[in-house]
């Protein structure tokens, strides 16, 4: 196993969970830096009242969803650390919304597109997600896909602990 | 390659690119503004960066909560000001020099064609109706920027939409725009696309209208809207811009994942219906739809030429007694013009509240919310439930004609019947 392959049973949604499904209207304009350990335990909680406390427990290390995954046109981030502050280490879905997608990255979070997913694992699940390769493996059922993997420039923002990280070091590197 | 494909190429040093190459792009200018530019400026000291890349390309703009409604707003807009006097931050639009963000950028000159510009606001993307491209970041990408000077971006597909046709009487680019996103539906078609607009029906549009469109390809999933420069555009910017500019346009062989014609010749007023942009409807069905409040101004139409069109409608009229207008023109600018040109007494005596130019309640942020179970139209973007205030509140969004027409019966009015 290297940084860029990820092993974890699943919580699977479908299509168009919004930002306002991820976290609740309400929780959204709270004070970010003051309210994570808050945040996070609302985490889809409209759609499955016991998950964020299972995933806190470790019971889910990764998320499987369906197309549009964190859509709703909003640019706020509160939706992507929320999920991070559970543990949740990777989120495979159908697709993401723009803003979900860029924001993950940007705070080393990762995510992977892959067509058809929610067809290929259900809740409980244990996949095996490679960045670099883009295969994903069904460990539970035996089964597995490929899809296209990140670049490499993805999967260095992402393994420096998102874009701020990323930069920080590069500017050391600079001085 | 599509005129955004070579903007992008342009300004990564490169001579061309492909849709979905990632590059490190140079932004020309970046916005930030109240409600977001404090958790900017934080995630940049986290960075450990002592001074920003460029303090005269960082414009910060209030407009969200003006003048603060709470304690809580008071305290952003104090935070955004020591911000912009610790790194020097020359272009600093507060409260009296203030408007929408969006229109603020091109108005003092920000924006420029061929460039790169990007903003902490989903609508930033109106900037591409000069031909640059602009698209809206968070406020970790906003920080990246302000070290820096650049930002990774994807390179996106581009979509074409070939407008042809004159539009009817009273009807303008808002409905052209309500009409590709009942069309195109808000999450879907254009998701991550860049959007590119072109056409006869694009051609005759004012430079305002063309923002409009621009505007709320943000709600459609795109990345970019953009229209290649014209005379139009230069004359707007001749004024304004204080740096000079390359127009770039799109390649006679660029390639387009897809292109759409539209005929709008025949198009009627278009109304996006509770709760979502896409449930548009041509405004003959939801006529007669009674109101509570009509909203007039915003990103998308609080120019010059949408206090016309109301001004017009509402001349010699009265605001129907049940009904209450805000309008809020889109920068200190335009109230200055449509106090100059009589727009504003005009509807004064028709009994609108002229309110300072900001967002008003369009983000629910500020002034003028929407009671339980009250109804509004509204010039404005976004009509999710509760965007505007109640949860159990509705809202349906309108060109200002159709705004201004339904003012004077208190119902959803096709502003063609007016006379």
């Amino acid at each position: 196993m290297n940084e860029n392959v990820f092993r974890g049973r699943i919580w699977k949604c479908l299509d168009n969970v919004l930002v306002y499904s991820i976290l609740p209207q309400k929780y959204l304009f709270k004070e970010m830096s003051a309210s994570l350990d808050e945040l996070k335990q609302h985490v889809m909680e409209d759609i499955d009242p016991h998950f964020a406390k299972e995933a806190l427990q470790g019971k889910y290390k990764m998320i499987v969803a369906g197309k549009n995954f964190g859509g709703g046109g909003k640019s706020l981030e509160h939706p992507v650390l929320a999920i991070k502050g559970l543990g949740i280490n990777v989120v495979v879905a159908d697709s993401f919304s723009r803003y979900f997608f860029r924001n993950a990255i940007n705070n080393g979070l990762p995510v992977i597109a892959c067509k058809g997913i929610t067809k290929l694992a259900d809740t409980g699940d244990e996949l095996e997600v490679n960045l670099r390769t883009g295969e994903i493996k069904n460990l539970t059922r035996k089964e597995s896909t490929k899809t296209s993997p990140l670049p490499d420039f993805i999967i260095n923002l992402i393994s420096s602990g998102g874009y701020i990280e990323y930069i920080r070091k590069k500017l050391e590197k600079e001085v | 390659m599509t005129i955004t494909e070579k903007i992008l190429a342009s300004a990564s040093g490169k001579k061309s690119t492909v849709p979905n190459e990632i590059l490190n792009v140079k932004i020309h200018n970046v916005m930030t503004m109240d409600l977001l530019g404090p958790s900017a400026f934080k995630n940049f000291r986290k960075l450990g960066a002592k001074k920003v890349w460029n303090p005269d390309r960082i414009i910060m703009v209030f407009d969200h909560m003006v003048p603060p409604p709470d304690v809580r707003s008071a305290e952003l807009h104090k935070a955004s000001r020591a911000a912009v006097k610790e790194y020097g931050i020359k272009h600093f639009y507060d409260v009296g020099r203030q408007g929408l963000c969006h229109q603020i950028m091109p108005e003092k000159g920000y924006v420029l064609p061929g460039t790169v510009v990007v903003g902490t606001d989903a609508h930033s993307t109106t900037y591409g109706a000069f031909g640059a491209f602009a698209t809206g970041i968070g406020v970790t990408d906003a920080a990246a920027v302000f070290a820096t000077g650049e930002l990774w971006l994807k390179v996106p597909e581009s979509l074409k939409f070939d407008i042809t046709g004159e539009l009817p009487n009273m009807v303008m680019s808002k409905d052209v725009i309500l009409y590709l996103m009942g069309k195109m539906k808000l999450q879907g078609r254009c998701d991550y696309k860049a959007m590119e607009f072109s056409g006869l029906a694009v051609e005759n549009m004012t430079v305002s209208s063309r923002m409009t469109m621009c505007n709320m390809v943000a709600d459609m999933g795109a990345k970019n809207g953009i229209i290649e420069p014209d005379e139009k555009t230069i004359e707007y910017l001749k004024a304004r811009a204080n740096e000079p500019f390359k127009i770039i346009r799109s390649d006679p062989d660029a390639k387009y994942e897809e292109v759409f014609h539209e005929d709008v010749s025949d198009l009627e007023p278009q109304v996006a219906c509770p709760h979502s942009m896409d449930n548009v409807k041509p405004v003959t069905e939801v006529e007669g739809i009674a109101v509570d409040q009509v909203v007039l101004g915003s990103c998308t139409n609080g120019r010059l030429e949408d206090l016309e069109i109301a001004t017009r409608i509402l001349k010699n009229k009265k605001i129907n007694p049940n009904v209450r207008m805000l309008v809020f023109p889109a920068s200190q600018e335009v109230f200055t013009e449509a106090i100059k040109k009589g727009f504003i007494e005009t509807l004064l005596k028709a009994d609108a509240l002229i309110c300072p130019p900001s967002c008003g309640p369009c983000a629910g942020r500020a002034m003028g919310p929407l009671g339980d179970s009250e109804v509004a139209i509204s010039t404005t973007n976004r009509n999710f439930k509760g965007r505007m205030g109640s949860p159990n509140s509705k809202i349906y969004l309108s060109s200002p004609s159709t705004a201004a027409a339904s003012a004077i019966t208190g119902k959803i009015t096709d502003p063609r019947q007016v006379r």
